[in-house]
This record gives C-alpha cells, structure tokens and sequence, in this order.
C-alpha cells in the first residue's frame, strides 16, 4: 500500500474553486454560511469543518514572473489549502479516544463514529485545520478521501482540479516532483519560488505539500509548525519545578511555625 | 464471538501487533468497513449541463438514485477534470427547492396550485388551439403568409438539439410560430 | 477563459508551461489576466479600434503571411470603383439609405461580379437577422473576378484594408482605448510574431465580444488579422468562440430562431421570398462551394417535416412554412409583448425576468399575455413575476388584476435524459439517462411530443387549408416506458437522415438528394447517425490527439474547419511542425491527422471553373474555404453583413466619448428600440451618467444564475451581487470598501457591495481620467444567493446582423449608500411618470437625492 500525498501547486492555480467544491460534493459537506466577505474572492475563508478545502486568493503587490506585464500591473495568485496530514499529528496525539487514526496511506482521518466532540484536537492543531460542528460538536476535517483512495481512486479535490494544481501521488515521488519544479520556476525568473513542506520541525513533514512564491504565510502556511507534545518535556519540567517550588514553600511554612506554635 | 470482539479491542490489538494505537487497530467497524459510496454503483456517461466545454461526466447510480457525478477521464476535452460548477452537477439534481409537480396560477390568483401533469397538458394544448384558431392568418395581400405572432418560444440552450429539433419541427413548421427564439447567437 | 472555462483553460495553461505567450485583453483584471504575460486593461467597447489598430499594425509592418494571403483570401479581389469606403464617406459605406436606415450592398460587390438576378439581396432588405444572410456569396454570380495577385491595384481588397485601418494607429489605441503605446506594440509584436509557416495563434473570446451594437464585426476584425497571418484552417490557429452553454452552439446549428432552419437554412421572408420554391432556391443557392447543393438540404428538410405528404407536386409542402414579416427575435417579439400583441408564450429553460436586457420590461411584459407555460427544473423569476418581482413589491403590477394563467412544469435535469448536446467546438456529444427524473418531472422531447400529438389530434378534426401542414406534419416516434418517453435516438436519426424509400440512415452529407427521394433534418449533421445501430455522438472511444473517435464533429467529423488551409495550394504541409491534412500523391487522396475538410479526391493541382464550374469541385483544388462561392477567407465581405463590408470603430450606443475616427458615432445600422420604457442615456458625454459600466460572469456562476444561485455549494462561494472599482474611483465618490453602492443607469437603480480593487484601474482617454464599473450579473430575488437584477440596468438594443444586445459597453453613475425602496431595483421614470408613482413618500424623497457628487441639474429622480 502505498503512502501517498498531495502536492499543491500554487503556480498552477487559477482560483477557481473546484476542489472545494468537488470535496463538498463527495463527502456531503455542508454549506459554509452565505455571507459575503469582501475579501478578494474568497467567501469561505479558511479551512474548517464545512470547508476542507479553500482557496486562497492573495491580491498583492506586483511581483516579477511569466514576463510580460501582467505582474507587473498587478499579482493575483491563488492558493488551495488542506489539511497536512502531518507525519507527527498533532490532532492525533491530543485525541483521548482513539477517534483519529493514521490510514495506511499516511492520511490523518477522524472517524465520526468515534469521536465524542471533546475538541482537544481543535487546539493541538498547529495549522488550525480541524474544527467542530456547532451542531453535534463533533471534530471534522479533510478525510483524504480515505474512502477512495481505498479503491485506488484519487481525492476528489485532485481528480477534479482544472490545471493540475492539486496533484497527488506516491509521497517521495511527489517530494522529487516538488523540487525539480520549484527548481525549473526559479530558472524561469520565479527566484521567490519555494516548496513548503515542514520537515525539519517537529512535525516532521507533511502529506501535503506546497509550491508557492514568496512567503508562506501568505498562504496561511506557518513557517514553523510545532506539534504541541514536544513542549510536554518543558510542560512537565515547568510544572515539576513548580510544583516542588510549592511544595518547598508549603514545608518551609510548616517548619518556620514551628518554632512559634512551641511558644 | 465474544473472543472476536475482545481480539478487536485496540489495547491488545495494540499489545499484539506492537503498534503505537494509532493506526488500523484503533480503527472503527464502520472505518475498517469504508467503500466509496461509488462502490457497486451504474455508471451512465454524460457531459457537463454548464458551459460550452463540453466535460465528460460520469454519472454514479445505485436502484434508480444518483449516488455522485464526477468527471470522465477519458474525455479527450476535460481529461476528467470539472470546474466548480460542474463539479456541483449532482446537488443541481439533488437539491430541495427542485420542483416535482405542475404549478399552476390562475388569472387574477395571488398564489400558486398544484395542478396533475396529465391536466396540465391538456389544458395547455388547448390555449394553444383557442390561440391559433384566433390569431393564424393563411394569406396577406393574396400571398402565403401562414403564421401566427400572437404566441412565441424561449428556449435556453441547455436544451437538446433533439429537443431543439421537435420545437421548431412543431412550433415553426407545424403551428406556423414564427417568434421563436433561443439565448443562443451564433 | 480562467474566469469561465477552467476546464477548457487547462490547456492553455499547458500551452503557457511549455513556452506559448498568453495575452489577455480584458477592462478588468480576472483570473485569466493572473495567468497571463500580458494583461491589456481596455476601454469596454473600443475594440475594433484595438484589433483594427493590430491589423493596420500587419500591414504597414509587412508582417502577413504572404502567400497564404495570395492564395487563400480574398485580399487580391478587386473591388468596384464606385465602392467608397468609410475614409471617404466620415464614417459610412456607399449604398447608405439615410431615410430607411439600411444599407443597399450594391457598391460593395466584386468588380465584374454579375449582380444577381432577384427583387432584393438576401439579408440586406429582409427583418432577418445575420443568421438569414447571405451564405457563401447569394448576391453575386460567381465567375471569375478580377484579381490582381500583386495586391497593388488600389481597388483590390488587400489596398482598400490598408486604408480603412490606415487611422487605427498606437497613437489612437493609447488615446482612445486607454491602452499605453508600448503596451500595445509590445502585445502587437509578440500576437503578429505567429505569422508564416512555423508558427500560429489563437484567439478566444466570449460574449465580452458579441455582445455589443457591433459584435459581429469585433468578429469579423478578428478574423481578418488571423486571415492575414494564416492563421485559419491551421493547427493551433483559429478563432474560437467559447461558448456560456452547453448547447449555445447545437442550437443555433439546430436553430431555434426566427429566421433560419437546422443547417442555417434560410426561413422564408414575406416579400422578399417568393412562394415558389424554385425561386427560393435559385435566389438562395450558390452555384460553386458546399451551397450549391442548398436544394438538396432543404427539400430533405421539408421531407424529414412532412413525410409522404411532401411530393414535387405540392413543392414538397414549402406553402405550409409560415412566412418572417418582421423582427420575431426575442427583443422584436417581447415588445410586442409588452404593446400588448401576444396571448401565449413558452420560456423553456430560460429565466429573462433576470437574465434579459431591460429586466423591468421583460418582467412587465408578462402580464400583458393570457397564458404562460414555463419549463425549469426550480422555479424561477419568470414563473413567479406575478407574485414576488420588484414590481409587485412597488405596487407596479397586483397580481389581483394580472390576468396571465401561468403553468410551470417541472423539467428533468441532464442526468436524467439522454440527448445531445453540440460544444464550442462543434462536436456532438451523446448523453445517457441514468435515473429517472422525479415527480412529474420530464424532459421537453416527451414535453414537446405529448403535445404535438395533443395538437394534432385537433388537427385531425379540422382539416381546414391552415392545418395542412399540422396534418402533414411527421410525429410518429415511439414511446416507451412508464411515462411514455418518445426515444431520443430516433429524433437524432431523424437529424441525421434515411434514404425515404427504406429508411436507411445516410452516412454523408454527399448522400443527400434533391428529389425529395432524402430525408434530413440537419443537412450539416449527416453522418452522425450513418448506421441504423451506430450513434457516433455516443462514441467514446478517443484514439488521437483531436479525439477522434470521441463524439462527432460536423462537417464528416472534421475537428479544424477548413483545414485545407494547413497545406500549400500545392497540397504539402506549410511545415513539419504545423502539419495537419496533405495531399497524399500515391494514394492520390487528401489525408493527415484529421478528416480533410475537402473532397477527397480532388487534387491540390486541379484548376477551379468559377466561370461554369458546380459545387466543390469548381473551386478546383486549392480553394479551402469550401462554404465561399470564391473559395477564400473573407476579409472584405462583399454582401450579407447589414453595418459594412469591413469593421469600422463605432462607438457603443452610450459611451463617455465623442467616436474619434468618424462623424458618425454609432453602427449605423444597430437598433436601439428607443421608447419610454427603454430610455437612453445621451449617446456620449451625458454628464448624468460619467462612468463606463460592464458586466461579466464569474466562475462560480452561471449566466442569471438558475442553475446556480439555488445550490447551497456554489451559493457560498459568491453569495451576493458586488460591484468592483477602482481605489481612484472610490475615493473620488466616496465609496467604503464592504460598504454599499447605488449603481444607475438611464433604465434602474440598484445596489450593490462595494469591492475596491486594484484589479480595476482608471483609464487616461483623450487626456481623462476614466473610470469603468464592473458588475458580475448572476442574481435576482430567488434562490439561496441574492442580489439585485444586475440587467435591470440594460437597454433593450439589437446588433444588426444577429440582433444580440449591448451589455459589455454602456454608461453608468455610482453612489454611496443603498437605495431606498428595498423592494429590489428600483425604475428611473420619465418626469411625466414621476406622479402616478406608488412609493411611499420618504422613498421618493429619498430617492430625489442625486447619486453622483457633480451630477448636473438634469438629474431630477433617481
């Protein structure tokens, strides 16, 4: 079984919103609220639990690439966030019921059966994908589309993506994939193109990956993810300290009584 | 039975396999038993109702419902990909403020009724009849004239052209309309 | 393309990745601009002084394919002397009748063309429209012109064009349609470099184009640039329209329009056409080309209607045709309407109380008729004008005295008919039912069906001369299933066409006969049903590059229309690299990657008899544009086009400028249906309304918004109607960002979120700064997603040939703030109106406040 990924191409995106769509679709997700924004195009804002997919639409100051004067005039570039199915998930570790697994393609899927809506996943999610439904409180996010891929089909969102901006394959041949085109869009004056795939932070990379220009952050991509464990050590440590820090307090006013209460 | 069910119980699953409890042991009945909702569905091949692209789709069937519309990735056009609305083609024939019966508003009325489709028909052809009885002229200045522009067609074009053809074929060259009219202008 | 073909946009993304240059010309910057290397912010409606200014840019610069031009266009014919061209009549062509508004083309044909014999020149004296007008050269007898292959005659086509852009200069383009001077050249340098043999270009465009008082020439301009670097008939060349529905282009070809049958068949026109049918066909045939066979298309046409009943005796029921008499367009027919002319209407699939120009019109209109049927799969604006348009809310119309009967039938959706559709790029494509609709719902083949037998069972009763036709009428197709659907198939084999005699399908458009021994519905559509069991649009079994073997593409599965032009008159490929059909010497055949759009067998080096040759094969071998009586590529169109044999820049109906090319400021032949309920503004410099207005579609609508606005995932992405401006504009009028707007024009007021972007930006024309309106028009007051009818704002108008209307170039004024009455877009009325008004009061009052800052004193109610 292989582990697979998605590579998001932002490049390649022309903002048209399919994949949300298209993951709407497939996995019976519900409308987002009709409320106009004013943001660009973007009226569903960010990744939550009625939208697993979101477009990006970062209008911006002109910036050099494809030549010509188009970026020159303007920029507007679009970008298709998802859940990172991260390698070290936060979400994941935080669960205290068992309800979100890791697939065998390397996917983070919460199982609605299980869940219980406790919602320590919500805040143990270094990218702020998985929220809960107001309505049953439970947690939903991007399943990956476990369903398909058990068959072999591809996500929704990437069978569906007009200009194979969404691409999704086999995990390192994406990775290799990732950085022979962020290496050709640099060779073609694109010097701000860059892969975002958080692998040297606790993280520990993703099973989805970006190309975009510029910063990151644009793109709502945290430039350091952490997942919350690694500070469990500082956590304890922190409180151990405390706690001793209190307990010595505690003793030391025992024993400065002592003498007092002998009078 | 019993002895299954407690094999399943992620602790000793976890115990047994040496895994770290986050995997397919602590998967769900129901996640161990996730298909496609596609899975042993009919599938009629289709084209997009949206623009004038053209997309493959592939419309999934199960017992006379439609189970999901995705694109086909044999067309040599879309190569399987669809565009927002395209992608949204199962909801246009699933949503709830479809209509499923005849409406219908009589002169002067303030609200709608429903009316039997079979009816319906009948009483549409016959305004048509009572119309054209009134309003059809065979000559003008002693030449064939043939027409009426007392009624008139506006079709849209996510019509057929088998739909098109019977239209005119009927309205044009059988009830001499002659304001017939379509969103299209090539 | 971006904002409204994705799918069709990955391959120009493709194209881009592997080095093609992308040009987008647009008035606002859109997703497609954000692709592109070239964003060219325009003018709305000053492109035929863009394009004219490309094509000028060509011919002084010597940068047109030479020999494909010789050879292939009609640029070395030469022209009348008494022809005078725009340069020298200020803006009009000679044969102008000033008093009946039309022109006579009698100046405009070829030196030494025999002018026809005939009343009238078909298309020009007729209320049709462009789609009844001259098809390959009705007006003039082919014989052999004069030429003068050097193209230095200065009568020749090649030297008349030269002059009539000669003014249609860099200078004029930064001037006029606010396009910086090295913007354009460097846009003019990269398009033109696709000239010659090794390369080529595209052209895309949509209804930012057609709809227009001049569409048809924008056009027709850019034809006559691809004309010039060889860039029809060619791969990767082209003009192509992309089309906002899915079967905008299947029904035209199988027209339901006034004034043509399937296969752009001619209806005939009171007066103009004669009852007989051999004078209709000896005016409407043309002796050399593909129409030469026009008797053939329209007695199986008239055979495929009538049946046994249509004999030679009774020329083959051509008298039960009704006769055009006027102007039945959609327009035409719908202020007829509203005079109160007409009972009945059907509106299938259609939704004009949003989606039409003048939307308080066509609303009103409505319940001026007796009876109303309307098929639609939710229900719609137009279904309901009597009970919840603004109208009614302003008290205009009380569904207590409007006497419409209203039906609304519930209709299938496309998952649940079979039935095809014809796509942008001329290729059908069979659908397959896979459920059944729900409730009552049906599709209008069982629609149509039920009720033609409905009627002709009437008919039966009464075999009065008047139902002759109806009686005769062929409407014996099968029922089957539950709800007793007619088979689709059998209208498409019908389509298609069977010998009479043993109902065999006919497998080529050759097959058809003009003895009424053929029936076809659709002469252009032969060959898609060639066996009995063989429905090549259902075919998917793609097997190269141009998908043959997936659909049908009409003409004989052609995928590039007259792709002869892809070879040297010689019959070899223009290049390796551009190579598409060719003359195979062993074989002696024309063959190559697609099906050549030519006679098979006629050799590249066979001479043409335009002087007594018969169809194709007098254009001899190295004529491609088989449709033209001569042969060529049209730059100059000699007959058949109402505003001019070649572009000229008119200014739209309302503009912010005086036309600075000529006196005449308009298409001389456009139809504005001024009237009081279809005012205008002045037609330039209006100081009430300052703001040039356009109005386009985004990606996650469609068109007015009926199958979108009610889905809950495509409602959400853009749920509200916004107007977009530019910063400048906004600080000048005050507009806040997320705010409100009040938008009007000479027909309504409506409101609108304020988008302030960069993406729009002002324009400098003739020293001004100007500012342009953007106004993406999905919605209406139904559905999940609502706004105001952004179409309110439109004039009713007609573009002479097709008869589309303006709404890509008119004049608007912005306000902060909302409008009063909140009853969805409120009406401007005349003065005299003002009185017998309903609102209330405090609206009027409010109302009375001027919208625009330095508005004039003749602003009195808005």
């Amino acid at each position: 079984m292989a582990v697979t990924a998605f590579l998001t191409d932002s490049t390649l995106c022309i903002g048209c919103k399919a994949c949300e769509v298209a993951c709407k679709e497939w996995n019976g997700v519900s409308e987002d609220g009709l409320d106009w924004s004013g943001f660009s195009y973007d009226n569903t804002g960010a990744v939550g639990h009625s939208t697993w997919r979101h477009v990006k639409f970062v209008e911006n100051a002109p910036e050099p690439g494809f030549g010509g004067n188009a970026a020159e005039l303007n920029s507007w570039s679009f970008s298709s966030d998802v859940c990172k199915h991260c390698e070290n998930a936060g979400c994941l570790e935080a669960c205290p019921t068992g309800a979100i697994v890791r697939t065998e393609f390397g996917g983070v899927f919460v199982q609605p059966d299980i869940c219980n809506g406790c919602g320590y996943c919500v805040v143990a999610c270094p990218f702020g994908v998985v929220e809960r439904n107001p309505d049953d409180g439970r947690a939903f996010k991007c399943t990956f589309c476990y369903d398909r891929q058990k068959v072999g089909l591809k996500p929704a969102c990437a069978k569906a993506c007009p200009t194979e901006s969404i691409k999704f394959g086999e995990i390192e041949t994406l990775r290799a994939d990732a950085r022979a085109r962020v290496e050709e869009l640099q060779q073609r004056g694109m010097d701000d193109a860059n892969l975002y795939d958080p692998t040297e932070t606790s993280v520990g990379g993703t099973h989805a990956m970006f190309i975009v220009r510029g910063d990151a952050r644009a793109y709502n991509l945290p430039p350091k993810p952490e997942v919350p464990t690694i500070y469990l050590k500082k956590a304890w440590t922190a409180s151990a300290i405390g706690a001793a820090v209190l307990l010595g307090g505690t003793l030391a006013a025992f024993l400065a009584e002592r003498p007092r209460s002998r009078r | 039975m019993l002895t299954d069910l407690f094999s399943r119980w992620p602790l000793i699953q976890q115990i047994r396999t040496g895994a770290n409890g986050n995997g397919v042991e602590a998967m769900s009945e129901r996640t161990r038993n996730l298909r496609p909702k596609t899975d042993g569905a009919e599938v009629a091949r289709s084209i997009c109702p949206y623009c004038g692209v053209g997309c493959g789709q592939l419309v999934y069937h199960k017992n006379g419902k439609l189970v999901s519309i995705e694109g086909d990735p044999e067309s040599p056009i879309s190569r399987g990909r669809l565009c927002p609305k395209g992608a949204d083609t199962y909801e246009l024939h699933t949503h709830s403020a479809r209509l499923k019966k005849v409406k219908y508003r009589r002169p002067y009325s303030t609200h709608w009724e429903d009316l039997d489709l079979e009816t319906a028909m009948d009483m549409v052809a016959e305004r048509v009849w009572e119309t054209r009885e009134r309003t059809f002229q065979e000559t003008k200045d002693g030449e064939v004239l043939m027409q009426t522009t007392a009624m008139a067609h506006l079709g849209g074009a996510t019509l057929d052209i088998e739909e098109n053809y019977l239209i005119k074929k009927l309205f044009t060259a059988g009830l001499g309309m002659v304001c017939i009219s379509n969103q299209a202008r090539i | 393309m971006a904002e409204n073909h994705p799918v069709g946009f990955q391959w120009v993304m493709e194209a881009r990745e592997r080095g093609a240059k992308i040009i987008h010309v647009d008035p606002r910057f859109t997703r497609t601009s954000a692709m592109a290397d070239i964003w060219v912010p325009l003018r709305a409606g000053s492109d035929i002084l863009f394009l004219g200014a490309l094509v000028n840019y060509v011919l002084t610069n010597n940068k047109e394919f030479r020999e494909y031009v010789v050879r292939y266009t009609n640029a070395p014919t030469i022209l009348r002397d008494d022809f005078k061209d725009t340069e020298d009549l200020d803006g009009l062509f000679s044969g102008w009748d000033a008093e009946q508004k039309k022109y006579d083309p009698g100046t405009w044909l070829y030196r030494s063309a025999p002018r026809k014999d005939g009343r009238e020149f078909p298309g020009h004296a007729e209320a049709g429209g462009g789609h009844g007008k001259d098809r390959g050269g009705e007006a003039q007898e082919v014989t052999n012109f004069d030429w003068d292959f050097s193209m230095e005659d200065p009568q020749c086509v090649f030297q008349v064009l030269k002059r009539h852009f000669s003014r249609y200069t860099p200078e004029m383009v930064e001037g006029y349609c606010g396009v910086p001077k090295d913007v354009f050249l460097k846009t003019a340098e990269a398009f033109t470099s696709a000239s010659g043999p090794e390369k080529t270009a595209a052209i895309c465009y949509a209804v930012g184009w057609t709809q227009h008082s001049k569409g048809v020439q924008i056009i027709r301009t850019a034809a006559i640039l691809q004309l010039l670097l060889g860039n029809i008939g060619r791969p990767g060349g082209g003009i192509l329209a992309l089309r906002g529905h899915a079967s905008i282009q299947g029904s035209t070809d199988v027209s339901t329009l006034y004034d043509i049958f399937p296969g752009y068949l001619p209806m005939p026109f009171f007066g103009a056409d004669s009852h007989k049918l051999k004078e209709y066909i000896k005016k409407h045939r043309v002796r050399i080309g593909l129409w030469s066979n026009f008797d053939a298309y329209i007695i199986s046409l008239l055979k495929a209607y009538y049946g046994d009943a249509a004999t030679k005796d009774n020329d083959f029921g051509f008298n039960w045709l009704p006769r055009v008499t006027g102007d039945h367009s959609h327009y035409g027919y719908w202020l007829d309407m509203q005079d109160g002319k007409m009972e009945g209407l059907f509106v299938m699939g259609q939704n004009p109380a949003v989606g039409a120009a003048n939307g308080r019109l066509e609303r009103t209109a409505l319940s001026k008729l007796k009876w109303l049927v309307v098929r639609d799969m939710v229900e719609t604006e137009t279904a309901s004008f009597w009970l919840d348009s603004p109208e009614v809310k302003r008290g205009e119309l009380v569904p207590e005295k409007i006497a419409t009967e209203v039906f609304l039938f519930p209709a299938a959706g496309t998952a649940e008919k079979s039935g095809t559709f014809t796509n942008t790029q001329r290729l059908l494509q069979y659908r397959n039912k896979a459920v059944e609709a729900p409730g009552d719902s049906r599709n209008e083949t069982w629609f149509m069906y039920h009720l033609g037998r409905r009627i002709k069972e009437k008919a039966k009763r009464n075999p009065a001369p008047k139902n002759a036709g109806l009686n005769a009428l062929t409407w014996d197709y099968p029922v089957e299933g539950e709800h007793r659907e007619p088979r689709v198939e059998d209208v498409l084999k019908e389509i298609n066409g069977w010998t009479v005699s043993d109902r065999k399908q006919l497998p080529h458009i050759q097959n058809l006969k003009n003895d009424g021994s053929t029936a076809c519905g659709a002469w252009i559509y032969c060959g898609v049903f060639p066996e009995a069991n063989r429905n090549r649009a259902n075919e998917r079994a793609p097997k190269d590059l141009l998908g043959h073997g997936w659909g049908f593409s009409w003409p004989n599965d052609c995928r590039i229309i007259y792709n002869r032009a892809s070879a040297r008159p010689d019959g070899t490929p223009w290049s390796e690299r551009k190579k598409l059909v060719w003359w195979d010497k062993d074989k002696k055949e024309w063959t190559g990657l697609d099906n050549p759009d030519y006679k098979k067998d006629l050799a590249p080096d066979t001479p043409d008899n335009l002087d007594s040759g018969v169809g194709v094969t007098g254009l001899g071998g190295a004529r491609p544009f088989t449709l033209h009586s001569d042969g060529v590529g049209w730059l100059y169109v000699a007959s058949g086009l109402k505003d001019g044999p070649l572009p000229t820049h008119y200014e739209p109906l309302e503009s912010v400028v005086k036309n600075p090319l000529y006196a005449q400021q308009n298409d001389p032949a456009a139809q504005k249906k001024e009237r009081p309920d279809n005012p205008y503004a002045e037609s330039f410099g209006d100081p009430r309304y300052p703001y040039v207005l356009t109005t386009y579609r985004l990606t996650e609508q469609h068109t007015a918004g009926g199958m979108t606005r009610t889905l809950s995932h495509l409602a959400e992405l853009q749920p509200e109607l916004f107007t977009e401006v530019s910063p400048e504009l906004a600080d000048e009028i005050g507009l806040e960002h997320g705010g409100w707007a009040r938008i009007s024009t000479a027909r309504a007021t409506i409101e609108a979120r304020v988008l302030v972007t960069r993406r729009m930006r002002p324009l400098w024309i003739n020293g001004e700064r100007i500012h342009q309106v953007g106004l993406p028009y999905h919605w209406g007051y139904k559905g999940k997603a609502k706004g105001d009818v952004v179409n309110d704002l439109l004039a009713i108008s007609e573009e002479p040939n097709v008869r589309i209307m303006e709404t890509k170039a008119l004049m608007c004024s912005v306000a902060p703030g909302r409008r009063a009455c909140g009853t969805g877009g409120s009406p401007v009325p005349s003065e005299q109106d003002q009185d017998s008004l309903t609102a209330p009061d405090f609206v009027r009052a409010e109302q009375a406040k001027p919208p625009v800052p330095h508005g004039s004193g003749r602003l009195t109610w808005l």
